[in-house]
């Protein structure tokens, strides 16, 4: 097929290779999965009280996840990078 | 609709759509590259954006005119089941954090431009990549033209839309004129027009929604107030089905509803076209992640703007077309020249869109259907050549639909094309992470899907309409009412999973696959990544 460099990178990867799951990388999983299931339980939030500035708790507690789900995924950007740039030892960004 | 036209809005607005044509054309001049007769220029802007031309282009490419008007409608007409849009996007974010940087990686290595490209490339097969490019295309055409109903809906208020007494030319003529420039300036200046535009556009809309949230609600007397009289007209109950209108807050029965109707959209989100051209066009794999956490930013601003759906009801906006609610509001609430930068807002947020999906379209058929199939041995001008034009016939195929057909027409097919175009989910995210998926079975899962899905959404009655009258359907098995485009999802990749397992057994020819584990990690500054683009043509002597 095609003459795509690549190979180069080949004979890095079985030296002392770190564990596919790592306690960071759960936590990132963490991060990532956790809007999903506080947004996919629709009956936790389905409902009128307590209500914020005169907004049923339906409506701001779904747009203060807007602002913690962002959160996460900084976290979880922030964890990735590090954990990219432990692996690489550095070498390249 | 109007009495008269509302000329202070009318100038305010013309001043802005004047101003953004100049911008339209001026910006082929921006980051100008010497080789601008490739595909990589004109329809990926150079590949060269960094973190915020990305985000505003992406937050202006997401976000659409159809989207402004169209989610405070469904609040106006039947409550919280319009916010499902908040969840949708709020899922988005963490879910493309997964997967797209690999496709950012893998694209830049083999100079992908569509994700029909990777799809080919990863699979060795024509046909599944046709019918992920077919897919898209189709999904896109109506979307283009929701843009256009966008600005018909502005149009029709500031009361230079016409009655439907005028004669059909002069009542179109803005829209003409407005879709006329924008051919042009996509035409000259690619992917790069848009981008520019978008900081106006956002610009306008943080603006306008700023005021919008903190103004109405004063003079209408606080949040209080609007949530009350919108339970009074949600608890009204319809004639057609002896229901309450709506409700503030879903039921027991509506809960798989919104759930996945949020899941699945924010599945299907970033698998149209376009979203796909605006992540390409950016500078490194980074730069995707990075926007992965401040993109959020817009789903705040569409949540407040959802609640004007509910000050719409408080201020006693009443029409017969839910899309006119939201323009209406603005000039019922706003001082005229402010109302003038709320429409100018949603008039540019629709070109935006416009702009990318129809060069995203073009694209697919240029790289995926011309070169595949017609001219395999077309150079990078010729392929610039040909998707400058496609671009604008998919542009007049929208007009012509828009001006030919009822409305409802193109909302029935934009809810067709989103339970399509989840469908090519599994082709690509999958082929992201595993090549253990048979290409054949991919062909088998999406074709199941589509018809299932299609067969679905013709079934579904509403007061209004026989056929296509939603987009939820009873799941089979499971008997709550749920998104039709999830469950021919979860059916797809059941039939994906079976053939497979198929397949594999009876050893069918598993094609060739061009890429590399590596390819998927790469960034910017690796090897055969940026400073050697291939010219387009990496990967064309493949067989099949």
């Amino acid at each position: 097929m095609s003459t795509e460099p690549g190979a180069p990178d080949a004979p890095a990867a079985p030296e002392a290779s770190p564990p596919a799951v790592t306690p960071v990388r759960v936590v990132i999983g963490l991060c990532l999965a956790a809007p999903f299931v506080a947004m996919l339980w629709v009956g936790s939030y389905a409902k009128t009280d307590p209500e914020l500035f005169g907004l049923p708790f339906f409506y701001w507690y779904q747009m203060a996840w807007v602002v913690i789900s962002t959160g996460l995924t900084m976290v979880a950007y922030t964890l990735w990078r590090r954990d990219q740039r432990a692996r690489t030892g550095g070498a390249s960004r | 609709m109007n009495d008269g036209v509302n000329g202070v809005a009318l100038a305010v607005f013309v001043f802005f759509f004047v101003l953004v044509t100049v911008m339209g054309f001026l910006a082929a001049r921006w980051r100008k590259a010497e080789n601008e007769n490739s595909l990589d220029e004109w329809g990926l802007g150079g590949r060269s954006f960094g973190t915020w031309v990305t985000w505003f282009l992406l937050g202006g490419d997401l976000y659409t005119a159809y989207t402004f008007v169209a989610v405070p409608a469904a609040i106006y007409a039947a409550g919280a089941a319009g916010f499902f849009a908040v969840p949708y996007t709020i899922l988005v974010y963490p879910l493309i954090f997964t997967f797209l940087p690999r496709l950012w990686s893998v694209s830049h290595r083999h100079g992908y431009v569509t994700t029909s490209d990777f799809v080919r490339g990863r699979y060795g097969s024509k046909g599944l990549s046709l019918a992920v490019a077919l897919t898209g295309i189709l999904a896109t055409m109506p979307y283009i033209a929701l843009q256009l109903v966008g600005i018909q809906a502005v149009l029709d208020v500031m009361g230079v839309g016409g009655g439907e007494s005028t004669h059909w030319f002069v009542k179109d003529l803005p829209l003409l004129v407005a879709f006329g420039v924008l051919a042009a300036y996509t035409y000259s200046s690619g992917l790069r027009a848009p981008a520019l535009i978008a900081f106006v556009k956002d610009t306008l809309i943080y603006l306008v929604i700023a005021v919008a949230i903190i103004y109405i609600p004063i003079k209408l007397g606080g949040f209080d107030a609007i949530f009350s009289a919108a339970g009074e007209k949600f608890s009204q109950v319809n004639e057609d089905t002896g229901k309450p209108v709506g409700s503030l807050v879903p039921g027991e029965a509506g809960h798989w509803g919104y759930a996945t109707l949020a899941l699945g959209s924010a599945l299907a989100l970033f698998m149209y076209p376009h979203s796909i051209t605006a992540t390409l066009s950016s500078r490194s794999r980074e730069v995707i992640r990075r926007n992965t956490t401040i993109l959020p930013l817009y789903s705040l601003m569409l949540g407040l703007l959802a609640l004007l759906g509910f000050m719409a009801i408080a201020a006693g906006v009443n029409v017969a077309n839910g899309q006119l609610a939201i323009p209406q509001l603005f000039e019922n609430m706003f001082p005229a020249w402010f109302a003038g930068v709320a429409f100018a807002a949603i008039g540019i947020g629709a070109l935006v869109p416009a702009a990318i999906m129809s060069i995203a379209a073009a694209n697919l058929f240029t790289r995926n259907i011309y070169k595949d199939f017609l001219r395999p041995d077309a150079t990078p001008a010729q392929e610039t050549k040909v998707s400058k034009l496609v671009s604008l016939l998919v542009k007049v195929g929208a007009l012509a639909f828009v001006l030919t057909m009822d409305k409802t027409v193109a909302i029935n097919f934009q809810l067709l094309g989103g339970i399509w175009i989840l469908q090519t989910f599994p082709a690509l995210v999958g082929g992201l992470f595993t090549r253990w998926f048979h290409r054949w079975a991919l062909i088998g899962g999406w074709a199941v899907g589509m018809v299932y899905g299609t067969a679905a959404a013709y079934g579904v009655a509403s007061p209004t309409q026989k056929h296509f009258g939603g987009s939820s359907a009873a799941i089979p098995g499971i008997g709550e009412i749920g998104y039709i485009g999830l469950t021919a999802f979860v059916l797809n990749i059941a039939v994906t999973v079976v053939l497979t397992l198929v397949l594999r057994a009876l050893k069918a020819p598993d094609g060739v696959d061009e890429t590399s584990p590596s390819d998927y990690t790469a960034d910017a500054g690796d090897p055969g990544v940026a400073a050697k683009l291939p010219p387009a043509t990496a990967g064309a002597p493949g067989g099949h």
